[in-house]
């Protein structure tokens, strides 16, 4: 008779708990919270202003204890929880109410399949010997993901019909056609990135990208053997969470959007569900391109094998490594998002529509057709690789080089 | 008849078409301010920001800033209530009631002046038309906030009480001839 503790659905159950709460409660949540606070200040330093930084409750040596500002992330919080939660008269009450967890909740579940550490061998015997740090394995690995990622447009597109309003229901309707039209690029973008690794399972995808390419010159990324499919990528993605410069649904300065009806924590969800939507691109992006936990030559399954990191951190600590190694490249991601939001100005709707289906979708098949022929030339991924760098080298160049100022610019005629 | 505003359309280059070197150069340049004015130096950093109540901006000298009225030497003000001000006034917000002076040579004292601060514009003219030098805005405050509307009315009280700031020509001078020569008791 085995042990309790020997039963396997128990250590999935208990695991999986502890995985959930370390990544979602103990990273995910937060991260999106200090987001908030985060837009506002970077977005404030970035226009030489100072941003939030006055709320306090408390004095502290003689000073309000202010915190950098993030008791304004606790305010806000307070404010969200205690307004009204208003519904209108005419809106479909019970879909009016689910919209807004739709969006939030497809997005917190798409994390549940990013790999955020190495695969623990703890010495611990039987079922505990090996855990994976990833809540959930899964073979459909990175179509799930999309799968999930359609399924968020659903939070927009509800709470735009059930508002029954004509601004927000035009904000759900420009969600749902921008969603749609973007998730093909999405999808195509990553075609070649699946071709590479030949696998879609999101851990797999990590391990495969451990090795060195370009004859061991360069980390096996995505980013270094796929740079356009990363960029075109990027570039869906962030369509896909509806945040500048493709905030068409929002429209802050015309239409309010498609919640333009929710107050109170209604209103907070959608908020702090794109927050979530921006750490989930990151954290994807990290797995797909940027080699997830990894840190080329110091942390690595590869090295874990035979590695002396192993032996010198200990099974737990190695893990926890791995996990700020991942927690620092999602960060990093989501302040690139952040400028990118506060440096772009908004598409213009046709413009939007043009550059999904004229610009991205050429380019993803481009890139799905130039990927497979070098890969059936060479297996090895280095002349892809080699590729890969003199796309990257000739757009630094084009971009170092290019003209410095507008000539004959009516603006400048002035 | 509606008139239609064709815009010059601008011609881009294909390198700007192209659109993804700008979006880097542009983002090159926030990422720039963005860490010069978190990191930088004094040098770099270039927040325009003034936190309020903690710090103030410096005013220009000219600044004028809120009323007073000026005393004699004896105290009372110099105000003889003359309504010249209250009439020059384009916001109506100067109220005066003149009562009987025992000083035969001026008649009349303000038994009350009051200035609605909630009303006034600061346009200085109530200053002009003046012609005792009984009311200046050299003080170079602001008018400090206030709960209730009737706390924005302030009184000859108040208004006496304040001082002009440094730099100012002096309130007991000899500018004011009927001053000069003393009040006739």
């Amino acid at each position: 008779m085995s042990l309790f503790w020997q039963d396997p659905l128990v250590a999935m159950a208990t695991t999986t708990t502890v995985k959930f709460f370390i990544l979602v409660v103990g990273f995910v949540l937060p991260l999106a919270a200090v987001l908030t606070w985060m837009e506002r200040r970077q977005s404030a330093y970035s226009q030489d202003r100072m941003g939030p930084h006055r709320a306090h409750f408390f004095t502290l040596f003689g000073k309000p204890f202010v915190a950098f500002g993030l008791i304004h992330v606790l305010a806000d919080a307070i404010k969200m929880f205690f307004k009204e939660p208003f519904t209108p008269r005419t809106a479909d009450r019970m879909v009016f109410r689910i919209a807004p967890a739709i969006g939030f909740v497809t997005s917190v579940m798409i994390m549940a399949q990013v790999p955020f550490g190495p695969d623990l061998v703890t010495g611990w015997g039987g079922v505990w010997e090996h855990i994976p740090l990833q809540i959930a394995r899964l073979d459909s690995g990175l179509l799930l993901v999309l799968a999930l990622g359609s399924l968020g447009i659903y939070g927009a597109a509800l709470a735009g019909w059930s508002s029954n309003s004509r601004f927000a229901l035009l904000g759900g309707l420009r969600a749902s056609a921008q969603g749609v039209s973007y998730e093909i690029a999405l999808g195509l973008t990553l075609v070649g990135l699946l071709m590479v690794h030949g696998s879609t399972e999101l851990s797999a995808l990590v391990d495969a990208q451990g090795g060195t390419t370009f004859f061991g010159l360069l980390p096996a990324w995505g980013i270094f053997l796929q740079p356009m499919g990363a960029i075109l990528y990027l570039v869906a993605a962030i369509a896909e969470t509806k945040r500048a410069p493709f905030d068409l649904p929002e429209g802050e300065s015309e239409i309010i959007g498609y919640f333009v009806e929710y107050s109170s924590m209604g209103f907070g969800m959608f908020m702090l569900g794109e927050f979530v939507e921006v750490v989930t691109l990151s954290a994807l992006f990290t797995t797909l391109f940027l080699g997830g936990w990894q840190l080329p030559g110091v942390l690595g399954d590869h090295l874990l094998q035979l590695g002396p990191w192993r032996l010198a951190l200990g099974p737990l600590s190695y893990g926890l490594a791995g996990m700020a190694v991942f927690a620092s490249k999602v960060f990093l991601m989501c302040v690139l998002q952040l400028q990118v939001r506060w440096t772009l100005p908004r598409f213009r709707y046709d413009q939007l529509m043009h550059l999904g289906w004229k610009t991205l979708l050429p380019l993803s098949l481009v890139n799905i057709f130039v990927t497979a022929v070098l890969l059936a030339l060479d297996p090895t991924h280095d002349s892809l690789a080699a590729f890969g760098l003199l796309q990257v080298v000739a757009f630094v160049l084009v971009t170092i080089a290019g003209p410095r100022q507008r000539v004959g610019h009516p603006a400048a005629a002035h | 008849m509606a008139t239609i505003k064709v815009r010059e359309q601008v011609e881009y280059s294909a390198y700007e078409r192209s659109y993804l070197p700008e979006i880097f150069r542009g983002l090159w340049l926030s990422f720039g301010r963005f860490f010069a004015n978190l990191f930088g130096s004094k040098k770099t950093r270039r927040l325009q920001t003034i936190n309020y109540p903690d710090e103030q901006r410096v005013y220009p000298p000219r600044y004028r800033g809120q009323h007073r009225l000026l005393a004699r030497a004896d105290g009372s003000p110099r105000c003889v209530a003359c309504y010249m001000c209250s009439t020059a006034c384009p916001a109506f917000c100067i109220h005066i009631v003149a009562g009987q002076s025992s000083d035969t040579e001026t008649e009349k004292y303000p038994a009350a002046f009051e200035i609605d601060m909630l009303r006034c514009i600061y346009c200085g003219l109530c200053v002009e038309a003046c012609p005792e030098d009984a009311i200046r805005m050299d003080t170079g405050i602001h008018t400090p906030p206030f709960y209730s509307r009737d706390d924005g009315v302030v009184g000859r009280v108040d208004l006496l009480s304040l001082i002009g700031r440094p730099g100012t020509p002096a309130a007991f001078g000899a500018q004011n001839t009927r001053e000069a020569k003393g009040r006739g008791d």
